[in-house]
């Protein structure tokens, strides 16, 4: 799926995980925290990546494999290192105004990496494993 | 996002009603308790009570208001955290930077004291 830099468009994008995620019993706080990276990432590819700039566009791929719900989403920008991220728990980072993001999608996710794409543009995989999934399969079984 | 600003004896208790997310709320937060800043209030108690979602860039907002209120010898304090607002400021160790009450009267008695 590809979307234009805007952020209304990051409320649709939850509610499209949100539907993905129903009938996977996942736990309300869980699905809350997912959803809260998923805002994230978008808003991160919006405004660092595409600069808001709505002729470009951000690439989206959600999936549920086994037990894990993968999220891929790329802009169009020019990248960034990540590494180069101020920590916001450094005591001179935490009354700025900014630079949290990262951390969010860092804290609330399993495992959230950064790659520049072959095509152009930053890439960033969010991934969480569904924990409630594992336990219903297994009831199941 | 929907505000609402009352005086409480001195104290300008600002009511918050839904998302302060980007692009819809975090600037409007910082325009609200700018407009209060520059019009010479010193003692601000933001509501969240209301608030249904905050982002990073909502957050960063809150922190730009407190650093305006406090730079003007004012104070910043925060009333009625729903539990997930305040697991969010908790991980990123801004909780320890906000006093947060949960009850009203004892926030704004926190202002004379």
């Amino acid at each position: 799926m590809s979307l234009s830099s805007r952020f209304e468009n990051i409320e649709m994008v939850q509610h499209l995980c949100s539907k993905l995620l129903e009938g996977r019993d996942v736990p309300e706080e869980l699905r809350h925290w997912i959803l809260m990276a998923l805002r994230e990432a978008l808003a991160n590819a919006i405004k660092h990546g595409n600069q808001q700039d709505t002729t470009k566009h951000v690439h989206l791929e959600m999936d549920i494999v086994g037990d894990t719900l993968a999220i891929s989403i790329r802009d169009e920008g020019p990248g960034f290192d990540p590494e180069a991220v101020a920590d916001p728990l450094a005591p001179e980072n935490r009354l700025k105004t900014s630079g949290r993001g990262i951390f969010y999608m860092r804290t609330f996710m399993d495992d959230v990496r950064f790659r520049r794409h072959a095509s152009g543009g930053m890439e960033i995989v969010l991934k969480k494993t569904l924990g409630a999934v594992n336990e219903k399969e297994e009831d199941r079984a | 996002m929907k505000t609402n600003v009352r005086d409480a004896g001195g104290v300008q208790v600002v009511e918050l009603k839904g998302k302060i997310t980007i692009g819809s709320g975090d600037v409007q937060l910082r325009e609200t308790i700018n407009k209060l800043v520059d019009s010479g209030k010193k003692n601000i108690l933001v509501d969240m009570k209301e608030v249904t979602t905050i982002d990073s860039s909502g957050i960063g907002e809150l922190v730009g208001c407190y650093t305006s209120v406090t730079n003007k010898g004012g104070k910043l304090k925060l009333l009625h955290l729903p539990p997930k607002i305040n697991d969010v400021l908790t991980v990123t160790q801004l909780i320890t930077v906000f006093d947060v009450y949960e009850s009203e009267s004892e926030a704004l008695a926190s202002f004379r004291g």
